[in-house]
């Protein structure tokens, strides 16, 4: 037995290679610096830097920006592209992990019904509540309360249902309870036309100007809910195989997707609550990744959440420059570009294939 | 000591069982066939034996009460060859056998060097290395369900359930995978249990044969003695002649 002394060839495994590591981080390092820049208040980028360095207390460094510009800058500004990129790295990532967790390429983290939940939700708040309590403050809450009661649902129904299909019946039941909650949300809608523009520019998507205080409440729930996900990386690879193989290779099915779902979701409640219903980004990133880079959940997850972050800054950049003054919904810009971009890249994979 | 022991097994699905009271006993190093017409319980036997289906009675595994053994556990010693794995076609062949590992690995931990050699070992008995960098998506049939059965090699269980393992391939691919399931068995010492329809490749390749049907345990013996004409027309409603070729028994259905 030669052939048992030396492993003959190392077994490679394609996680995150060094390469498209670094390319990732690149493409959020360049959307970083344009989001900062971006605006009718023209600031450049070694403003930006000196203004950090003073910031920072780097020795000898002082900001060549006056009292205004920093103010925009650090108080506009750069939350807003943070914010940006804690909502694309939460819907892409957790876009990612139910795509893994239900075998099904389709899945986006719209699909028990946060979507819908979170569209109810801040519908009765913005039709019901007086309107100055409706504001940025108690929205976030009751879209976050809608988007946890429809996937609580979905995943009681589901598993009151299903016993041999698991995930199938599941995500049947998620699709049950969205198509009920956008009734009753179109209903209450309805009732309430005097307030429907400003629930339909809420379900468009869009990323409020409020400074530091929704990155804060927004942060740990992203950081979060994405640190159980990529520790628990190798396991969605193993789910991806479907619950009975998943099983018969050791994995308790039931509660590593429990804690998938419930990470994707309240990452993904918490991104929507702040910044409404933006779609396709849960799809495309992930998607873009796997047919540019074609890797395993492994790598995919942890590149998903840099690149979901980055795509979302430049799409808050068009969303703010393209019309400036006024703002397109940030959920329009991710559909339109994302669309034609998304197939550009099937294109190019098909006829290289 | 005993690879698999079962006492009294029923399984129910949708109000019905779909096996019934199943007692049989598998010695180590057996090459077991599970034949029987279509819905007999094949499928659900097995699944049970892996511990993926809530079943009734005693399932042991290498003399012990597969109740007293954890899931990874149970998957360090059985693993399964289903009949049509999920072959995610992003995957490269050297991560999906990497998978084998998964039950030696909790679930938060990485790979070490002594779970990278299982897996190369394994692509190495299948002759899979220069495939190793492939995506599945890529393979032919045959390729593919090779790669399955490394999987399942790279786990190290010494027990096999496979599920139809040549269901998908041609006569010439059925007969490698046997040969190489056959060697296998030898080198590694493995147990197998292998649901077959194919009753002349069952005849060729297993040393006993367990004929279900119903959900029940019909026959259980010798190839010679399980697959005769009365017994297959009883329980198939086959009409088949059974010829000895070459030392070894051939099935052949014939004409009414």
């Amino acid at each position: 037995m030669e052939a048992a002394a030396a492993p003959a060839r190392a077994i490679r495994v394609r996680g995150v290679t060094p390469g498209w590591a670094a390319a990732a981080l690149a493409f959020l390092g360049a959307a970083l610096v344009t989001g900062v820049v971006a605006g009718p208040v023209d600031i450049g980028v070694g403003d930006v830097l000196r203004s950090l360095g003073d910031k920072l207390g780097v020795p000898g460094v002082t900001s060549p920006l006056d009292a205004t510009q920093e103010s925009i800058l650090w108080d506009l500004r750069v939350p807003r592209v943070l914010l940006a990129a804690l909502v694309g790295g939460m819907l892409a990532v957790a876009g990612a992990t139910y795509q893994g967790v239900f075998s099904n390429p389709l899945a986006d983290p719209y699909l028990l019904g946060v979507a819908a939940g979170a569209g109810l939700g801040a519908t009765l708040a913005i039709a019901y509540l007086p309107h100055a309590l409706a504001g940025r403050q108690v929205l976030p809450f009751a879209a976050f309360a809608g988007a946890a009661v429809a996937v609580a649902l979905a995943y009681g129904i589901g598993r009151a249902a299903g016993r041999e299909r698991d995930s199938a019946t599941l995500v049947l039941a998620g699709v049950t309870v969205a198509s009920f909650f956008t009734a009753l949300q179109t209903f209450v809608q309805q009732q309430n036309t005097d307030t429907l523009q400003e629930v339909t520019s809420w379900i468009l998507g869009s990323l409020p100007n409020t400074g530091w205080s929704d990155v804060a409440v927004l942060a740990p729930y992203v950081l979060g809910a994405t640190a159980v996900i990529v520790a628990l990386r190798r396991t969605v690879d193993v789910l991806s195989l479907g619950d009975l193989e998943a099983a018969s290779l050791g994995v308790d099915v039931r509660r590593t997707r429990l804690a998938l779902v419930v990470a994707a979701t309240v990452g993904t409640a918490a991104a929507v609550a702040v910044s409404g219903l933006i779609a396709f980004v849960g799809i495309i990133v992930p998607h873009a990744i796997r047919l540019v880079v074609g890797t395993s959940y492994r790598g995919l997850l942890p590149l998903s959440f840099v690149c979901g972050a980055g795509f979302l800054i430049l799409a808050d950049v068009v969303a703010r420059t393209a019309l400036a003054p006024a703002e397109v919904p940030i959920g329009v810009i991710t559909a339109l570009f994302g669309a034609p971009f998304f197939a550009l890249v099937l294109r190019a994979r098909g006829s290289r294939a | 000591m005993n690879a698999i022991g079962l006492s009294q097994v029923t399984v129910s699905l949708g109000g019905g069982a779909v096996v019934r009271d199943v007692g049989v006993v598998v010695e180590q190093g057996e090459w077991v066939a599970l034949i029987g017409p279509n819905g007999a319980g094949k499928t659900t036997l097995l699944r049970a034996i892996a511990g993926l289906v809530r079943h009734d009675g005693e399932v042991s595994l290498l003399g012990r009460p597969a109740a007293s053994l954890d899931r990874r556990q149970r998957a360090r010693a059985v693993a399964v060859v289903p009949q049509t794995p999920e072959t995610p076609p992003w995957l490269t062949v050297a991560e999906y056998v990497l998978m084998g590992r998964t039950p030696h690995l909790g679930p938060l931990a990485r790979e070490s060097a002594g779970d990278r050699d299982a897996a190369a070992r394994a692509l190495e008995l299948l002759e899979l290395q220069p495939l190793a960098d492939r995506a599945l998506g890529t393979l032919s049939g045959g390729e593919r369900q090779r790669a399955v059965v490394a999987r399942a090699i790279a786990q190290e269980a010494s027990i096999v359930l496979l599920d139809e393992p040549t269901a998908a391939l041609d006569i010439g691919h059925q007969q490698r995978s046997l040969e190489l399931l056959d060697g296998l068995r030898d080198h590694e010492g493995l147990t197998l249990v292998a649901a077959m329809h194919d009753l002349t490749l069952a005849a060729q390749y297993a040393d006993r044969v367990l004929l279900m049907s119903g959900g029940r345990i019909v026959a259980d013996g010798a190839p010679a003695e399980v697959l005769t004409e009365e017994t297959l027309a009883e329980h198939y409603g086959a009409t088949v002649r059974v010829v000895t070729v070459d030392e070894r028994l051939a099935v052949l259905p014939t004409r009414r």
